[in-house]
């Protein structure tokens, strides 16, 4: 490895993980800072302050029912952060397991998983999350399940690949010869050396959940009120925009620029933990 | 290539089983039943059990979902609670202009895909596929209906060149028409069109390392003629599966492009099912949408291996 740059080197040197990782960055804190502060209570109504424009105090103006937008968009970034991070934790564990589970079985198991997760593939995930949402209710944690299942076939078969690569190497063969069951090896050799590719797709899905949730909250089938959420408020703004424009212009700016940040940040990180992709790309 | 095609239409056929029984189990995990989360939870129970008994819900499950299978097969849908219309109705009326929009779109983004991808890859690592590749990847982080909004403050609120929604029908004329599906086709169109072109650039730039390219230029022909003649007909095919793929999002995308534009495609149609609660009019026309992303994708799939003879069942 000597002579090769650290990863963090090579990380600080690709233009779209710095600025992907400033943006993601820039997201995560806002969500954290929202936690404890924002300049005015997001949920509060102030009927007299209504679609007041944007000054010092209000630092984006008022939507039409005297709610700071500022505030509210800062606590927007909590809600989906809430729906990245759970929505790809579902879709990861059980995705990865299933992935693991084939590539270790092979044979009809193999075969079994790779079908049912050709089928959700072809299933528009959309779709989907609103067949749960109509049987099971509007709400924040039904979007969340949704869109978590609908990850699930994807982390299954970027595994089964990933790990199948991993099965066919030398260092498995000795470790089989050393004893180790199918269980051992897929924990303490599979695993570790696939992490890296399912990072960059953590990032990926992290960005299609944000999508999504924001997708289905629009529709009034995701965040119910008064939960701040960008997609709703897009939703609410909508009969206001021949009145402020700006009001629908704000929470699109912040969902875009999560989803730039994240996929950003997911292509640096494949550039540089895969120097060989990035050649070929 | 007959095996293939005949093992890929025994998965088409199972997948579309599939389909139903996933529509039709998420109505079977409803809390409750279907009957009482149509009328709500205020209805009297006496009502519950008339509809209990009108969608023939004491009857074991099994029987409900072969009897269902053999509707759909012989294309009699179930009568929507709230319209008292058949949903076959529901939807013909509403694929006027969903499947217009989507087609519509589907064109637009490849044209632009296409066009943008040959010219990037083209101009690979030079200013030019940068640029593009930069505004692609915008194009992919921006919501469709966000982007939907924004089309309808310029072009409706600012320019006043379209109308901000609606559909006038096609009987009042092919043009209003048209002229009201272009702004949802674009807003539909952009994402699609942005993924498209990375894939179309990053297959033209595959291709162009291949030795039968080497081969084309040592033999005298022209930059432009082996980009036409060898590298796009070769590039095209993975850029084709990724097109048949795309569909499926695209028609789950005019649902909420067409909320956004108040257009009475399909899209609204399962909205208002839902807020209605008209659950069988959600699962008929969920199950009719994904039948037709997965005949889509099967066809995809076929036309694969026919424009590529080298296809062997095992590697698909």
């Amino acid at each position: 490895m000597e002579g090769q740059p650290s990863i963090w080197r090579r990380c600080l040197a690709h233009r779209s993980f710095v600025a992907g990782g400033s943006l993601t960055g820039v997201l995560v804190l806002t969500a954290l800072v929202s936690l404890v502060w924002t300049p005015w209570n997001p949920i509060k109504q102030n009927l007299r302050e209504r679609l007041v424009a944007p000054s010092w105090e209000h630092l984006l103006g008022t939507d039409q029912f005297g709610r700071d937008i500022f505030s509210i968009i800062m606590a927007g970034a909590q809600n989906s952060i809430t729906v990245g991070v759970v929505s790809v934790s579902i879709g990861m564990t059980f995705g990865v397991a299933l992935g693991l589970w084939a590539s270790a079985k092979r044979g009809w198991t193999e075969e079994l998983i790779m079908r049912a997760s050709d089928f959700m593939y072809a299933f528009p995930a959309i779709l989907l999350a609103i067949m749960l949402v109509a049987t099971l209710g509007q709400g924040a944690i039904n979007a969340i399940v949704a869109i978590g299942i609908f990850s699930i076939p994807v982390f299954a078969r970027l595994t089964r690949g990933a790990a199948n690569a991993i099965w066919a190497r030398e260092f498995i063969l000795a470790a089989r010869a050393a004893g180790k069951g199918k269980l051992r090896i897929t924990v303490e050799h599979v695993l570790p050396n696939i992490v890296s590719v399912l990072v960059v797709q953590i990032t990926i899905q992290f960005a299609l959940a944000i999508l999504a949730e924001a997708a289905l909250s629009f529709l009034g089938l995701g965040a119910q009120p008064p939960t701040p959420s960008w997609g709703r408020m897009l939703d609410e703004t909508r009969s206001m925009i021949f009145i402020n424009p700006w009001l629908a212009v704000y929470p699109g700016v912040a969902i875009a620029i999560s989803v730039l940040g994240l996929n950003l940040l997911g292509d640096g990180l494949r550039d540089v933990i895969d120097p060989r992709l990035a050649r070929k790309r | 290539m007959s095996v293939f095609l005949a093992k890929r239409f025994v998965t088409f056929i199972a997948t579309l089983l599939g389909a139903t029984v996933l529509t039709f189990l998420a109505l079977e995990i409803l809390p409750g039943d279907p009957a009482s989360v149509i009328l709500g939870i205020d209805a009297p129970q006496s009502a519950v059990d008339a509809l209990r008994d009108r969608l023939g819900l004491d009857r074991p499950i099994l029987e409900r979902y072969f009897d269902w299978l053999e509707d759909i097969v012989t294309l009699r849908f179930g009568v929507s609670y709230t319209y008292s219309t058949p949903v076959l109705e529901l939807v013909r009326a509403r694929l006027a202009i969903t499947f217009p929009l989507a087609i519509l779109a589907m064109l637009l983004s490849a044209f632009v895909a296409f066009g943008l991808g040959v010219f990037a890859a083209s101009r690979h690592n030079r200013p030019g596929d940068v640029t593009v590749m930069g505004i692609s990847q915008l194009g992919i982080s921006v919501p469709n209906f966000w982007l939907a909004l924004l089309l309808i403050l310029l072009f409706a609120v600012q320019l006043r060149w379209f109308s901000s929604g609606g559909f006038p029908g096609w009987h009042n004329g092919v043009w209003p028409a048209f002229k009201a599906l272009i702004l949802p086709a674009i807003a539909l169109a952009t994402v699609q069109g942005a993924i498209l072109a990375r894939f179309t650039r990053s297959a033209v730039l595959e291709t162009m390392r291949e030795d039968y390219v080497r081969t084309a230029r040592a033999k005298g022909l022209s930059r432009r003629a082996t980009l036409w003649r060898h590298v796009l007909r070769n590039a095209m095919i993975p850029v084709i599966t990724i097109m048949g793929l795309q569909f499926a999002n695209l028609l789950a995308g005019t649902i909420v492009v067409e909320e956004v534009f108040a257009m009475p495609g399909l899209g609204r149609l399962i909205l208002q099912a839902i807020s209605n609660r008209d659950v069988i009019v959600v699962r008929d026309v969920v199950l009719m949408l994904a039948a037709f992303v997965v005949f889509i994708n099967f066809v995809v799939d076929v036309l694969y291996a026919v424009i590529d003879p080298r296809l062997k069942p095992h590697d698909v």
